[in-house]
């Protein structure tokens, strides 16, 4: 067992306007490795397979448990994250792929930024500041607080945007994620006060509208978040609120 | 507030797939399956569709308009679609990919079809005889007798039907009809039984047409009950 090796076809790229080229590695096993560390591994040891010293290859990575999103990746052709890929679980060679829908800025790495635009313009937030104190909030019932959890694990990884098929460079869908989370601050007492102008900024341009049914972010999210039963809810908001809105001009 | 002209055709894209897009095909399919009924069935149904009032009107913008705003919209759509069966072979990402081919096959087909039909044999401004049903009906029998406009037609058929089926459970989705992941299930087994029963129809009015002894049939009728 101590001599196997493990197997990686990592796609790279060395700036934000390289070019992406594939470089193979070939590290030593150990049991209970994950992706990250057999990055690490490259990282203390930059040689590849031709046993040529190399740039180390860099990745983001934080909490190490799945709930920061930061480590997301294309593994063996599934966007996914990297800390819980584990080598033994994975057929080799592994290929490793930055999640190329978002802009790659070197090697693994990827700017989510977008991801963090569209919470933005969907405000994605309770406004409760003022200039006094407003008193305690509505209480919530259960029912509606079970399913605000669900929403809630949202940790904008970028993988319901990867797989994906109506968010790519042709589109500007702002991405499955996004809804949730509006139905996420909608569902909310406090936060339904200001439900009209969530689900106005959600069916602007890149919009609830642009997604196709292809069921493939409730399928690949990690968190299991029950996307596309968010998406039919808003679309049934959506709706309601420009039937009414049509109808009271 | 930023746009939402996207919004708007995406949800008048939907609802004009269905009305009346739908229903047209769907009464379209229905009056030819009548032709595996008889050449008599099928030639008074014919009859009765061109003597309804407003016709030309009808036509325009009933069936004209809204197709072709469905059909190039829907092409927008297709082409804006990365399509990714290959990476995630679930069923429900087959049917998105299985939407976007059986559009762009329909449109293509729908666009012959009435140059060959509507445009070529029946024209404009003629009178509505039985004399020119008949023609049609003919030249339409012709063209299907041909083996390899047979299968055009079944393809065409089977693409459109299809189509329509799939689309009116993302209709559902769409406006918020069917939310949950049951109701989303059960309208899957729902299309699909349509989708079976109307294909069926469809098969049935092209082996109308392409019966050996429909032409003759449809000569024979000198007049109508």
């Amino acid at each position: 067992m101590s001599n196997q090796t493990i197997h990686l076809i990592i796609t790279r790229q060395d700036g934000p306007d390289s070019q992406p080229y594939k470089e193979e590695f070939k590290i030593p096993y150990r049991p209970n490795m994950n992706v990250i560390s057999a990055l690490m591994e490259i990282q203390r040891n930059p040689v590849n397979a031709e046993g040529k010293k190399v740039s180390p290859v860099v990745w983001e990575s934080n909490c190490l448990e799945e709930v920061c999103g930061a480590c997301s990746m294309v593994i063996n052709g599934r966007p996914r994250q990297s800390c819980t890929a584990l080598i033994d679980h994975l057929e080799q060679p592994i290929r490793l792929e930055p999640m190329s829908t978002f802009p790659v800025l070197r090697d693994l790495i990827i700017d989510r930024g977008r991801m963090f635009d569209a919470l933005k313009k969907v405000k994605a937030w309770i406004p409760i500041d003022g200039t006094y104190d407003l008193g305690p909030g509505p209480r919530l019932a259960e029912i509606d607080r079970q399913w605000r959890y669900e929403l809630s694990k949202c940790m904008t990884c970028g993988v319901c945007l990867e797989s994906c098929p109506n968010v790519n460079s042709k589109s500007n869908f702002m991405g499955p994620f996004v809804v949730g989370q509006v139905d996420l601050f909608n569902s909310h007492p406090t936060g339904a006060m200001n439900k009209g102008e969530r689900i106005e900024a959600l069916i602007s341009d890149g919009g609830l509208q642009e997604c196709g049914n292809s069921q493939n972010c409730v399928r690949a999210c990690p968190k299991g978040i029950p996307l596309t039963t968010a998406i039919a809810k808003m679309n049934k908001e959506a709706t309601k609120h420009s039937f009414k809105k049509w109808l009271s001009f | 507030m930023s746009s939402q002209r996207s919004f708007v055709n995406r949800r008048l894209h939907s609802l004009l797939g269905v009305i009346p897009v739908g229903f047209f095909l769907l009464e379209h399919l229905y009056t030819n399956y009548l032709a595996s009924k008889g050449a008599e069935e099928f030639l008074g149904q014919v009859m009765w569709l061109w003597n309804l009032p407003f016709l030309l009107i009808l036509e325009i913008f009933f069936i004209i308009l809204p197709l072709l705003y469905h059909g190039i919209y829907g092409v927008y759509i297709a082409i804006q679609a990365k399509s990714n069966p290959g990476q995630f072979s679930t069923f429900r990402n087959w049917m998105f990919t299985l939407q976007r081919i059986t559009g762009v096959i329909t449109l293509v087909f729908v666009l012959w079809h009435v140059w060959d039909t509507r445009i070529r044999v029946v024209g404009f401004g003629k009178e509505s005889t039985l004399e020119l049903a008949k023609e049609m009906t003919v030249a339409q029998a012709e063209t299907i007798q041909n083996p390899i406009f047979f299968w055009v037609f079944i393809i065409g058929t089977v693409a459109a039907v299809f189509h329509l089926c799939n689309g009116m459970w993302a209709f559902l989705v769409s406006w918020g009809i069917t939310v949950g992941p049951r109701a989303q299930r059960i309208s899957t087994y729902v299309w699909m039984a349509v989708f079976v029963i109307v294909s069926i129809m469809g098969v049935q009015a092209a082996l109308g047409f392409a019966d050996d002894s429909f032409i003759q049939e449809v000569e024979k009728i000198n007049a109508l009950q």
